[in-house]
């Protein structure tokens, strides 16, 4: 991928820059990257379409690489050394999320895991753009021998998302129509091979596209004619996942917070609890056995003032129990939410706290995530 | 009779007589987006030019208003904390924040007036 020299300290590009220029959009650094936080449509505008109808995200900054052995069983157990998570049993063309662990159950990155679904031994892996770099080089470090990481970067990633978004791509790939929910295919759009995920980060139905970079503006181009698609940047994606309540790496999840504090145990099977062997079990195991110092938790202000990131979070009784990680205005939630960590004995559902904004005490509560309905597709 | 300046900062100032109402420019809420939260300065707030005076939040960020003049407020616009979206709408009308008893008109020296603010903004695309 190239580089824009519009900015001060040189920022990679992504295949789709031109175009994002060309549609209008603000472009702003993000992990390394020049990238549209937003097109003439505006935040608002562009998280409320995706909502309605499609969006379509550029989200090529993202790494994306294979991990290569000689069968499933092999190279699951090399990924499995260094997450919690249990691909053994994943069938071809199955995705799971999962994170990567350090030494103390802190979370190094959260990733996306597919088994491949043609090549035997072969799971295809996206992770966070900013911590790509270490991530291939931790899991390349960490391999035994007779497997080996092949990053991606041939290949743009693209998202389209909303409820419309099944039918508007079925007709770009009819097989599209087959996959639910955490399932891929390798799928022909527009004359070029392109592996299709039925996922996202948005809480709504849709796909993730690795396309080849030589293509990825003409099929961009040939989705964004369709009636009911617009480009969507980052700042919609930002409150689109806050609303579906999902974490940003960095934010609300990070090498200081474990899943159990990450509130992410859901992606700790049992299997994998039984054996006891990925990276900080000990630490994990012991916050599930006797519960986590500390969790992740929806937080609803009352009134009308956004919390964001940085909040501190006081009991009602004036004591300071944990901080805001990402918050704001949900468009479709029609307020302002927010996530954060608390000490444990006030993340109960329904715990009235307090939020310090610029000063001022504000009342607010725990609540249950996502704060909009996800709608994912699961088949009939 | 009425006199409109401007801020660096992309606010307005309507004076009349000793009472100068603010708000922020088209320009300025162009820039931050759908206007999604205000929060406004107690009526009575003493404040010295360049303070903290208002937050305007959008979906994705929040940006302090500084206050354009030195003086008490006298008055702020109530109507924004149930319609925030009136700051994209009208701007520089309905969309006003507050009023404040200005005491040095020598402040309103360095502002600029509508020609020299649009020039100033022309200049920074």
């Amino acid at each position: 991928m190239g580089t824009a020299s519009t900015h001060d300290t040189e920022l990679l590009v992504t295949p789709l820059h031109a175009l994002h220029v060309e549609l209008g959009a603000k472009m702003v650094p993000f992990a390394g990257y020049d990238m549209p936080v937003q097109y003439p449509l505006g935040v608002m505008g562009e998280h409320n379409h995706t909502r309605e109808k499609a969006g379509l995200f550029d989200v090529s900054h993202m790494g994306q690489a294979l991990l290569v052995g000689p069968d499933h069983e092999t190279t699951a157990a090399a990924l499995e050394a260094l997450t919690p998570g249990d691909f053994k049993s994943l069938a071809p063309g199955e995705i799971r999320y999962t994170v990567l662990l350090n030494e103390e159950g802190g979370i190094l990155d959260d990733l996306m895991v597919t088994r491949h679904w043609a090549e035997e031994g072969t799971l295809f892996l996206v992770v966070n753009a900013a911590c790509k770099t270490q991530d291939f080089a931790h899991i390349s470090a960490n391999l035994p021998d007779g497997i080996q990481l092949q990053p991606i970067t041939d290949r743009a990633l693209i998202a389209l998302q909303g409820p419309e978004a099944g039918a508007i791509f079925e007709k770009f790939a009819p097989a599209s129509a087959q996959l639910i929910f955490m399932q891929a295919a390798a799928l022909s759009v527009e004359g070029s091979t392109c592996f299709v995920s039925r996922s996202g980060y948005t809480g709504e139905d849709g796909f993730e596209i690795s396309v080849p970079a030589a293509d990825a503006e003409k099929i961009s181009r040939a989705l964004l004619q369709v009636d009911g698609v617009e480009a969507i940047g980052l700042g919609a994606r930002d409150s689109l996942r806050l609303e579906a309540g999902l974490c940003l790496y960095g934010h609300d999840i990070d090498t200081t917070t474990t899943p159990a504090e990450g509130a992410l145990l859901w992606a700790v099977p049992k299997r994998r609890r039984a054996e006891a062997n990925f990276p900080g079990a000990k630490i994990i195991l012991d916050q599930i056995a006797s519960g986590a110092p500390r969790k992740r938790v929806g937080i609803l202000p009352e009134g009308k003032a956004p919390a964001r990131e940085g909040t501190e979070i006081q009991s009602s009784d004036g004591k300071t129990i944990g901080k805001v990680t990402s918050g704001g205005f949900g468009p479709s939630f029609g307020g302002p939410i927010a996530m954060g960590y608390v000490e444990s004995a006030h993340a109960k559902i329904g715990t009235d706290i307090v939020l310090i904004v610029r000063g001022k005490a504000r009342p607010a509560q725990v609540v249950k995530m996502p704060f909009v309905p996800q709608r994912y597709h699961r088949g009939l | 009779m009425s006199d409109l300046k401007f801020t660096k900062d992309h606010e307005w100032v309507r004076i009349e007589g000793d009472t100068a109402t603010f708000g922020i420019t088209v320009y300025a809420q162009e820039q931050l987006g759908d206007v999604v939260f205000v929060e406004l300065p107690g009526v009575g707030a003493e404040l010295s030019q360049g303070d903290d005076a208002a937050v305007v939040e959008s979906v994705k960020a929040a940006s302090e208003v500084y206050a354009p003049l030195s003086g008490e407020v006298v008055a702020v616009n109530d109507a924004l904390e149930d319609a925030p979206a009136t700051v994209n709408e009208d701007a520089m009308g309905d969309g006003w924040f507050a009023k404040l008893k200005f005491s040095d008109s020598g402040e309103l020296e360095e502002m600029m007036d509508e020609a020299a603010y649009t020039k100033f903004i022309a200049e920074l695309d």
